[in-house]
């Protein structure tokens, strides 16, 4: 009952529309607005507020990246600039690639509707299409490992990620292994393959530790691109391509029915 | 962190698209040529702190400018987004890092601590910042018309 009685602080307040109360003491600031009518109507006007600049910027997100602002022009420009330089920046540019991905998509989700913050898996999913979008554009070097290398590119992601990962075949769907890199999840490191169709089109698996056990299948779609995501065994898996919805559902079913089968083989 | 939430973050914080992206261009140019990638610590919020070191500058250095204030320039589009022409200007009339840090928190979604570190602060002066923030937009939306800039 403590936590009913104690006063609420404007601190609080902000805390409280900002996400960062602890669940006991936020339930009871909701139960004390309830009976504040002042308190509730200024915690109103700040999510308007919130509302308002999500609504007014939020969109800027989803703008195409222009041209100068794109890593490999700037790398190039850099790398005119000072010769020599290469190798330094090349490794800056890596670190700078797993920062993008690791940071996962803050806000990416909060576009537009009134989310809140991510939740852990939607930060597995946007941090999975943040790496679908970064490396299905690379044409040079889009893995680490390439699909030729299948047994060692399996081996040892598994070692990394430290659980045994199911390397799914689609060629049934017209798709070949490209390959896999590592990648750092939001919770330890992630695995990431690719694979590319007939016409060029790629789409990638992406597998990180999650909170929760298991999920049903999800859909998120952005505007070229769109993921099927779930969390089975404690693994979230995020399966994205272009946004032709009803070949990415054969896809991910495939990629699913496929990690199924790998874990009950597994007993 | 992405170039896209960059971009995002320096348009509200400038307002001025072709500005926003300046910022972020000279963002990534640091970023990369930076050692500090190399030892280790929060690299996303580390871009963030660069990209608003850059703006405070930009800023320091149009204050020795006389600025020119379009009375009007009519942009329809975003005076048809609701409330958007409204907010733009509410923004505009907060100081600089009051701005950054509820950008940061609304905008990006980054916590407090989070904020603390990128303005090198403690998280109590992250929490007033905030607050006046948000007490100065909300007399400003109120007032329902501009109030005078605030200088520090």
């Amino acid at each position: 009952m403590t936590e009913y009685d104690r006063p609420v602080t404007e601190d609080e307040l902000h805390a409280y529309v900002d996400g960062e109360l602890p669940d006991d003491r936020r339930e009871a600031v909701t139960a004390w607005l309830a009976s504040h009518t002042d308190a509730a109507g200024i915690v109103a006007a700040w999510r308007t507020q919130a509302d308002d600049i999500r609504a007014r910027y939020g969109a800027v997100a989803h703008e195409p990246i222009p041209e100068r602002l794109q890593l490999d022009r700037i790398l190039a420009a850099d790398r005119g600039a000072r010769p020599g330089g290469r190798r330094f920046t090349a490794m800056a540019a890596a670190a700078v690639f797993a920062a993008f991905i690791a940071g996962g998509g803050a806000g990416w989700f909060a576009h537009g509707a009134a989310v809140k913050k991510p939740s852990a898996f939607d930060a597995i999913t946007a941090d999975a299409l943040e790496a679908y979008r970064l490396y299905v554009v690379e044409v040079r070097h889009p893995v680490e490992v390439p699909g030729s290398e299948q047994a060692h590119l399996r081996q040892w992601l598994s070692k990394r990620v430290g659980y045994e990962l199911s390397l799914p075949d689609l060629s049934s769907l017209g798709l070949k292994l490209v390959g896999g890199r590592l990648l750092p999840g939001p919770s330890g490191a992630a695995a990431f393959y690719m694979y590319e169709g007939p016409s060029g089109e790629r789409y990638t698996i992406y597998c990180a530790k999650a909170a929760q056990p298991a999920t049903a299948l999800r859909f998120k779609s952005g505007a070229r691109d769109a993921a099927f995501t779930w969390v089975d065994d404690k693994v979230g898996y995020v399966v994205s391509g272009p946004s032709d919805r009803d070949k990415l559902e054969s896809v991910a079913k495939n990629v699913y029915d496929q990690v199924d089968k790998g874990a009950a083989k597994k007993g | 962190m992405t170039i896209p939430a960059l971009r995002r973050f320096a348009r509200a914080l400038t307002r001025d698209a072709e500005a926003a992206d300046d910022l972020v261009q000279d963002t990534l140019v640091r970023a990369l040529r930076s050692e500090h990638l190399f030892h280790g610590g929060e690299v996303r919020t580390w871009m963030y702190t660069i990209l608003a070191n850059l703006n405070r500058n930009r800023l320091r250095s149009l204050a020795r400018r006389p600025v020119m204030v379009p009375v009007d320039d009519g942009d329809a589009a975003v005076d048809a987004a609701e409330g958007g022409r409204d907010i733009e200007r509410a923004l505009a009339t907060l100081v600089d890092e009051q701005r950054q840090a509820l950008l940061l928190v609304v905008l990006e979604g980054l916590s407090y601590r989070e904020v603390a570190d990128i303005q090198g602060v403690p998280i109590g002066t992250v929490m007033s910042r905030l607050a006046r923030a948000r007490q100065q937009l909300k007399t400003f939306l109120e007032g329902g018309r501009p109030a005078l800039r605030r200088v520090k």
